[in-house]
């Protein structure tokens, strides 16, 4: 590898480049208000307040505690409903497979904005207009690009074990909980892990559904915040950076805890 | 009944979430749209029918000519960067056999973080005053833009942004790049290839069909994009002077037409032309794929 120094350097610059916003956030979210804007990644003097007075402007912990239920649920139903007909898919043989397993490609290329207003209507209708119920209840019906990714990890499982529990007797339910669920492990936490960081950065559908404060997500929150803070507000934006900072930090542990599953899941889908 | 028929019955227990959450999600909603796109419907009164008069509409109204421009260049600028970039860091990364994870984490991270907090981030890095990106710039000589409200530069600002999320298509890379055969890698120094040739020659169409895949799915995303761009320029708090109009996106309009002026009618008729759209552009990429593309086994 001759060239191994250039590579070094490109990506140390590459890396300090994509570091650069977290640790100037952090910096500046530390920052007394008339210090937010130079660009020094010291503060000074050293602000820890911030966090304080914008922990008491806004119900940053119910809205923590909002996005944290709505995720929970969202993730677990995604993972739960996307297994079961990921399996449906890998392990049955019956006419039109083919047909809808190209139906479940098919709907991952629809634009999610076709559907908007119409899903909007529905749940309005059914008196679920401004709750964080349309938040995760579509997710109890599986997603596409979930169940293609976990299609692949059943697949990957030799056949011979599913065939054994059958011969030993194991209802199909049983087999599904018993032997396929804990074999794709993996690949469940890779979903659950995704679905968790969507819900989480999800900020349309709060926008659309939520009409109360009290029922706030951390983005649709952020972004009260930021219409208040921020933008044309008063311009306070420390707040806004503190309460970014708080936004965004819980994610990234999540990620790192969870990394050596959620890139090597992306990463080992071969065809 | 025989063990097939059994067993295809289970089969349809496994799929029932997902059927029937086709029907109430995807394509009862599509129908629903396609027929509320000739009425006109507030949410207060019933939907009257109105015929085509919302694509008449549309076609009049000077602020679709605006959101569908503005949504056209930032695609248009987005996309092939964020690809060439991805491309780049992941051939560079794939070349690394030490602390591959170290940076295959740091530029993942920006893809955990939630838009809103990038946008709060972003407008104050892009400020053409105090922003750090201008700092940069101005070390090398570079006088930067006012990126957050000079008209002309507010595009080429949230594209800027949008790089720092790049991560996601290069996860997806290095998967496809540890996928070539080393021999291929071989056989082509034996023909004398440098490492631009065996890039050209070799990594590029083996990859080719990933790199179609993340073309595909990135002008879709892109033709859709709606939450940066939404939570830095719009809202309550918008930025007055600009009046929005050079970050009006497609689907902001879409939304602002649907949840604020409550014209679900004309939203609905908005949507499917994007939808047709969408339609479009995919048919064209797969039309382009047919020639660019390589698969294995498969004649070129």
């Amino acid at each position: 590898m001759r060239r191994r120094p250039f590579t070094v350097l490109a990506l140390l610059v590459l890396a300090a480049l994509f570091l650069f916003p977290f640790l100037w956030l952090v910096s500046a979210s530390l920052k007394p208000r008339e210090r937010v804007f130079d660009n020094s990644l010291w503060p000074d003097p050293f602000t820890p307040a911030n966090f304080s007075e914008v922990w008491q402007a806004v119900p940053l912990p119910l809205w923590l505690l909002n996005s944290l239920l709505v995720g929970l649920a969202a993730a677990l139903a995604v993972t739960l409903s996307s297994a079961l007909v990921a399996f449906g898919f890998a392990y049955f043989r019956f006419r039109s497979r083919n047909l809808l397993f190209g139906l479940v490609l098919g709907t991952m290329m629809l634009p999610a904005a076709v559907t908007m207003v119409p899903v909007y209507l529905e749940w309005d209708w059914l008196g679920l207009g401004n709750t964080q119920v349309p938040l995760w209840a579509q997710n109890l019906f599986g997603s596409a690009f979930f169940v293609f990714l976990l299609r692949q990890f059943f697949l990957s499982q030799s056949r011979e074990v599913f065939e054994a529990a059958r011969v030993d007797g194991a209802s199909f339910p049983r087999l599904f909980t018993s032997i396929a669920l804990p074999l794709v492990r993996p690949g469940l936490i890779v979903v659950f892990v995704f679905e968790l960081k969507n819900s989480w950065t999800e900020l349309m559908k709060p926008l659309i559904y939520l009409r109360d404060p009290d029922l706030f997500t951390v983005p649709r929150g952020l972004k009260a915040v930021l219409d208040r803070f921020g933008q044309g507000g008063e311009a306070q934006w420390e707040l806004v950076l503190a309460a970014s900072t708080i936004a965004t930090v819980p994610m990234i542990v999540v990620f790192l805890l969870a990394q050596r599953y959620f890139l090597s899941g992306l990463t080992t889908q071969r065809r | 009944m025989s063990v097939v028929r059994r067993e295809s019955r289970w089969a349809w227990f496994f799929l029932a979430p997902w059927l029937i959450g086709l029907a109430l999600f995807t394509i009862g909603p599509t129908i629903a749209g396609l027929v509320l796109s000739f009425t006109d419907y507030d949410l207060v009164n019933p939907p009257r029918a109105v015929g085509v008069a919302n694509y008449a509409d549309l076609l009049a109204d000077p602020k679709v000519g605006t959101a569908l421009w503005n949504t056209a260049v930032f695609t248009v600028l987005h996309v092939p960067l964020q690809i060439v970039l991805a491309l780049a860091i992941a051939v560079l990364l794939h070349r690394m056999a030490v602390a591959r994870g170290f940076f295959r984490t740091v530029l993942y991270l920006p893809v955990m973080t939630p838009p809103v907090a990038m946008a709060a981030m972003f407008l104050l890095l892009l400020n053409g005053q105090t922003g750090a990106i201008n700092e940069l710039l101005s070390w090398f000589g570079v006088d930067g833009p006012q990126w957050t409200t000079d008209p002309g530069w507010i595009k080429p600002g949230l594209v800027l942004m949008s790089l720092w999320t790049v991560g996601s298509t290069v996860v997806i890379y290095l998967a496809a790049l540890s996928g070539v055969a080393p021999e291929l890698y071989e056989a082509a120094r034996l023909d004398g290839a440098g490492r631009w040739g065996q890039f050209w020659h070799v990594t590029l169409p083996q990859i080719s069909p990933t790199v179609y895949f993340t073309v595909l799915v990135n002008t879709i995303a892109s033709l859709q994009t709606f939450t940066e761009a939404y939570s830095m320029f719009f809202g309550a708090g918008a930025q007055s002077g600009t009046d929005g109009d050079a970050a009006l996106f497609y689907v902001i309009y879409l939304f602002q037409q649907a949840f604020g002026a409550l014209r679900m009618g004309y939203a609905s008729a908005l949507a499917w032309l994007l939808f047709l759209i969408i339609l479009v552009v995919t048919a064209f990429q797969v039309r382009a794929s047919r020639r660019l593309v390589h698969y294995e086994g498969s004649p070129r």
